[in-house]
């Protein structure tokens, strides 16, 4: 465990970063297969990005349980900063988890395994963070619904073969489902259930 | 010890960030009432409570705000809710819709298109629309969750059977995305189409309510009605007294004790462009001089 010293500091500015911070993810989440852009830095433990660590800063508390990977959580300091910063819970049951933290999203767990929310309360539900190599690369996929005029394309490496499959029965599921955000250093990409996912090769 | 002073933009980061979670959910399903801890404001419920958290917690000091009340810049209500937040975030105010990336509005969508990069926050006290055809809270969760609307269209049957037409005129349901039968607030319905396929982001807060729900830009928003009763807006049959406008909705102006009235647009920033491009109508002194107003 490291000391509290040499945890890496969270936004220099709190309250202008979260504010830049969330309108970015608020742009990605009504505009889905859009990057956006994280401007605010924020120091990140190792195995987290830079736009992880902003995301986390910005919507993480105390009633947001956390859910972390095999991948982050092997890093005591991920667990740590984020407890440290933000004093959200981290938990190991995934079905109760507000947030879960993928270091290595290839092995995403079945989604079943993550809150959908109800039929009743669809927002009781878990936005999974995914971590991935590239935006522009790998796999591609057409997205369509609110939020998107006409249709939109996605290409990204680093996501297991069958995520958009996978996110496409999500969708099948509205308004029950979880929300997906995709992260590359700063750069960020959400999917949220209400977009339909068609597979375009790639 | 330093002089009291308030967070930017008035709320603490805490009720920000509940908030901002709450949009979120709100955005990734269009037309559904996420329910939020809505705190006590420095004004009365029914004010705009709901819309003032829901601007606080988007807005960031690059935002130009504009807001407006039955489409006015200039009335108490839109006044002292820019004065709010000039004076606690600091932003740039306007009063032209053009220029503004937020919008807080009560109960008007601007005549002028909305674009990409704006976000239109509305206030609204009742946001449910099954509200006053059933009263419990656990029915009409029940029936969102099923999606089970036959009741807004016996509402809307039963305006039919006693007017002849559909007499709900603001207020007037949509549903979203084909799923949610949403509350769009008490604009009038001739607002209702500005909804559809809108560019802009849509947030609705309801603040003694305590629940938000949002529009994603580019979402398919249909007004409820029937293939013979089809929805049709409505207007007065004028054109503006002080622009000339024949396409904006209007507010009715009573002028004496005699019957007299005129009529003009209710979107201020709108009417005042148009006098300012030289548009003229019966009533306006001409030639116009004041375009910059408080």
């Amino acid at each position: 465990m490291t000391p509290l010293a040499e945890l890496p500091a969270g936004f220099a500015d709190k309250v202008l970063s979260a504010q830049s911070t969330f309108r970015a993810v608020m742009d990605a989440m009504a505009r889905p297969g859009s990057v956006q852009r994280i401007a605010a830095v924020a120091g990140a433990p190792k195995g987290m990005m830079p736009g992880t660590a902003a995301i986390a800063l910005t919507l993480f508390d105390h009633d947001t349980p956390v859910w972390l990977d095999a991948r982050m959580s092997a890093r005591p300091d991920v667990a740590g900063w984020l407890k440290f910063h933000t004093s959200a819970p981290v938990i190991a049951d995934s079905s109760v988890c507000s947030f879960a933290l993928f270091g290595d999203p290839r092995d995403l767990p079945p989604l079943d395994r993550f809150a959908f929310g109800s039929n009743e309360y669809p927002d009781r539900s878990t936005t999974l963070i995914l971590q991935v190599e590239s935006f522009g690369r790998g796999t591609a996929v057409e997205l369509r619904g609110p939020g998107i005029d006409g249709t939109a394309m996605l290409q990204v490496s680093g996501l297991p073969r069958d995520l958009f499959e996978r996110l496409a029965v999500n969708a099948t599921l509205f308004p029950r489902g979880v929300d997906v955000v995709l992260v590359r250093d700063e750069k960020i990409v959400a999917i949220p259930r209400s977009t339909r996912l068609a597979m375009r090769g790639g | 010890m330093n002089a009291p002073s308030y967070n930017f933009a008035y709320l603490d980061e805490q009720t920000k960030r509940m908030i901002r979670r709450a949009i979120l959910k709100a955005i990734a399903t269009p037309g559904y009432q996420v329910p939020f801890a809505s705190r006590e404001m420095p004004m009365p419920y029914g004010w705009g409570t709901g819309g003032v958290q829901v601007t606080a917690a988007i807005l960031g000091p690059d935002d130009v705000l504009k807001v407006i009340d039955q489409g006015s810049d200039d009335t108490t209500n839109a006044i002292s809710i820019r004065k709010f937040f000039g004076k606690t975030a600091g932003v740039a105010t306007t009063t032209s819709t053009a220029e503004a990336t937020v919008i807080q509005t009560r109960h008007r969508i601007p005549e002028a298109p909305l674009h990409g990069g704006q976000v239109l926050v509305y206030q609204v006290p009742i946001p449910e629309p099954l509200r006053f055809l059933e009263p419990r809270e656990t029915e009409t969760r029940r029936m969102h969750a099923l999606g089970e609307y036959g009741l807004m269209h016996v509402k809307l049957y039963e305006d039919i059977a006693r007017f002849g037409h559909i007499a709900t005129s603001y207020a007037y349901p949509v549903k979203v995305n084909a799923r949610y039968v949403m509350d769009p607030s008490p604009t009038p319905k001739f607002d209702n189409p500005k909804m559809d396929n809108c560019p802009a982001l849509q947030l609705f807060g309801a603040g003694r309510e305590k629940r938000i729900y949002a529009i994603p830009p580019h979402t398919n928003v249909v007004s409820l009605d029937f293939e013979d009763h089809p929805f049709a807006r409505y207007r007065f049959d004028a054109p503006c007294a002080l622009c000339g406008a024949g396409d904006s909705y209007l507010d009715e102006i009573v002028t004496d004790d005699k019957g007299g009235r005129m009529f003009v647009c209710s979107d201020t920033d709108y009417c005042e462009t148009r006098q300012a491009a030289g548009h003229r109508g019966s009533e306006s002194a001409a030639p116009h001089r004041e375009v910059a107003h408080g």
